[in-house]
């Protein structure tokens, strides 16, 4: 890729929305995962009676289902990610390829 | 090539059917299902070697597949790269064991992936060949990267492969009454056959297969289960309380991770040495484009989730018969036969008899090859391509470097018996923790900058690495498991047993410092740069794109 081009694709416009919106909504993803990671394992270094409290009269903590939640966030929050990028990101990047296409 | 692939498996049969006079020693009857479900395994994957074998022509039908695996099919794959039998037996041994702790790793294992794939997957997959080395050494110097980025991916590979070794050796050794040494030996064979006849088609397959069978005979489990307890979660908890000496403390986190800084270390290791995995970053370029990289990782996920969700069940369900009158059979002299990484086992042999116990045996092992093929592989192009096509013999042909390739396979397979049979006394969890605090500290740092940081330079990440590195490993050395356990000292320099915390940290520093600190017109030169690798990375114009044949 030559100084011309790159110079080129930075000030298309589709481009820089392309890299401004998902920079950001990938950087609030990874942020709500990794502070739902980090609280969680902070409470266990810190904290572990806090998981250990129980969720009704019988032996069940709220460990279990904090933990399974944490596996079901991330799964949803993948998806959510995937659907985005490979919509309107890749929308995007298909428009920035037209736009430059002649000299790719 | 076929002729020699059938002298092999037969090589292979007879050691397995050596191994047959000695199964009196280990007080265990012939696991005759178990066998029956390995031949067909080993058969039918045999077959898709060869069928892969006849469709490896270059050097990227034998590194990536041909970029042609669908992002479905590599999710699968990922997974299996994922479902290790550290992964099955280790965190279902550790859930029978001392209850909730076991579910903080696998937690930790799968939180990783929403970050790698937000951050990382599809940059990787735009500036990637064939390595994640690739990556690194895209616009800064490649002598000095790909040979740095080469020894971390051979760290962790040959760390990850021992402690594979090992246990498929002392699992085979349960399982089919085999010696350890053949059991190694075996497990040595059948990978260096998968690798180098059908390379990454063949491996990803053989993955695909695993992945298939452990999910279909984990969920069995989990059925078989919770069906005793009317489906209620609830009421299997109950009763493992009651059964588990520890009773309600199994139920919460407890003494597995007892102070603060090694809770926070272990996390960040767990963490970020998944994003500097070698064999698992190796299949983003499997695919054809980013939009399916990204596919795969939500299968991946998906998978892996569920996986470790079913496992939960699956260990308490291993306290509660096992601990039962039926579980007393599975004990010698007051131990779980086999050492707790066998409670899966024989918690399958209990709800589903002896063709369960043969499939899941059968599939244990099958989990052991699929993952030491993936890990070879990727220590292989860490060889031909890393260091010998790029910094060697820059001139080399590409069959040169598939014929390099497939010699550093059979090298890789060779040290890997040796090594398996040299540690065979040591602990697993030990060496996989060490694999994964090296990748987090060698390999992810340069990773995640190379990508971010426009002011990285070659002088900052070649030390940087370095300094990750021997960190991690002196840390690991000085810590309490080598100091004082293996080595027998009074009491450790290093008072944590994960050094990821200080050894990452170190890591980014020395990056940091070496890099702001350079002059040089080089590093100018990489920071002009930085822009059109960022274009690529964005959009990946320029990145190889499918291949279709």
């Amino acid at each position: 890729m030559n100084d011309e081009l790159v110079a080129k694709i930075k000030a298309n416009p589709n481009y820089q929305n392309l890299v401004k919106k998902r920079s950001s909504f990938a950087l609030k993803l990874a942020i709500f995962v990794l502070v739902i990671f980090y609280a969680f394992i902070l409470t266990i270094a810190f904290e572990p009676a806090v998981l250990a409290m129980k969720t009704g009269e019988g032996v069940m903590t709220i460990a279990f289902p904090i933990a399974a939640a944490i596996i079901i966030v991330s799964f949803f929050t993948t998806l959510i990610y995937v659907k985005r990028a490979n919509g309107e990101f890749e929308d995007l990047i298909e428009k920035v390829r037209k736009d430059v296409k002649d000299e790719l | 090539m076929f002729k020699i692939l059938a002298l092999l498996s037969i090589f292979a049969v007879s050691v397995f059917a050596a191994g047959d006079a000695n199964f009196e020693a280990t007080q265990r009857e012939l696991n005759i299902p178990a066998i029956i479900m390995f031949f067909i395994f080993v058969g039918a994957t045999l077959g898709i070697t060869y069928w892969a074998a006849k469709k490896t022509k270059s050097a990227s039908d034998f590194y990536t597949a041909g970029g042609g695996i669908s992002g479905f099919q590599n999710g699968m794959a990922i997974a299996g790269d994922y479902m290790s039998a550290a992964s099955f037996l280790g965190i279902s041994g550790l859930v029978y064991l001392s209850g909730y702790d076991g579910l903080i790793y696998a937690v930790g294992f799968l939180v990783g992936w929403p970050v790698i794939l937000f951050l990382l997957a599809e940059r990787l997959r735009n500036l990637g060949k064939f390595t994640f080395t690739d990556i690194a050494a895209f616009r800064l110097g490649q002598k000095e990267i790909r040979t740095l980025a080469a020894f971390g991916s051979l760290a962790v590979v040959t760390l990850y492969l021992i402690a594979q070794m090992v246990g498929s050796g002392k699992l085979i050794q349960v399982l089919f009454g085999l010696e350890y040494e053949y059991a190694v030996l075996l497990v040595g064979v059948m990978m260096i056959i998968y690798v180098t006849f059908g390379g990454m088609l063949a491996t990803t397959w053989v993955q695909i297969i695993k992945a298939v069978l452990l999910l279909s005979g984990v969920s069995f489990m989990g059925f078989m289960v919770l069906s005793h307890f009317g489906f209620s979660f609830e009421a299997l908890a109950t009763k493992a309380v009651e059964s588990h000496e520890k009773g309600q403390a199994i139920m919460a986190p407890g003494g597995f991770i007892s102070d603060p800084i090694s809770a926070i270390s272990l996390g960040l290791a767990l963490m970020l040495g998944t994003a500097g995995l070698p064999h698992v970053l190796m299949r983003f370029f499997t695919v054809g484009n980013a939009k399916e990289a990204r596919k795969s990782v939500v299968y991946a996920t998906g998978f892996i989730g569920y996986f470790y969700l079913v496992i939960a069940v699956i260990g308490l369900g291993a306290i509660v018969f096992l601990n039962s009158d039926a579980g007393a059979q599975y004990f010698v002299d007051g131990k779980l036969f086999g050492g707790n990484n066998m409670a899966a086992i024989h918690l399958s042999h209990i709800v589903g008899g002896n063709i369960f116990l043969g499939f899941i045996s059968a599939v244990a092992f099958a989990t052991i090859l699929a993952v030491v093929a993936g890990l070879t592989l990727a220590g292989a192009s860490a060889i031909s391509h890393d260091l010998y096509a790029s910094v060697i013999n820059p001139n080399a042909t590409e069959e040169q470097e598939i014929r390099v390739s497939k010699i550093a396979v059979i090298v890789i397979g060779i040290v890997g018996v040796v090594l398996g049979i040299a540690f065979e006394q040591q602990n697993i969890a030990f060496m996989v923790g060490l694999a994964f605090a090296i990748a987090a500290s060698a390999n992810f740092p340069i990773l995640f900058l190379s990508i971010y940081w426009r002011k990285l330079t070659t002088r900052g990440a070649f030390i940087g690495g370095i300094v990750g590195l021997a960190t991690a490993v002196i840390l690991v050395v000085i810590g309490p498991i080598v100091w004082v356990q293996i080595l027998g000292n009074e009491e450790a320099l290093f008072p944590y047993k994960h050094p990821a915390l200080f050894s990452v940290t170190a890591a980014f520093i020395a990056i940091w410092f070496f890099s702001i600190t350079d002059k040089s017109q080089r590093a100018k030169d990489e920071e002009k740069a930085f822009e059109a690798q960022n274009i690529r990375a964005q959009t990946g114009f320029g990145a190889a794109g499918a291949v279709d044949h």
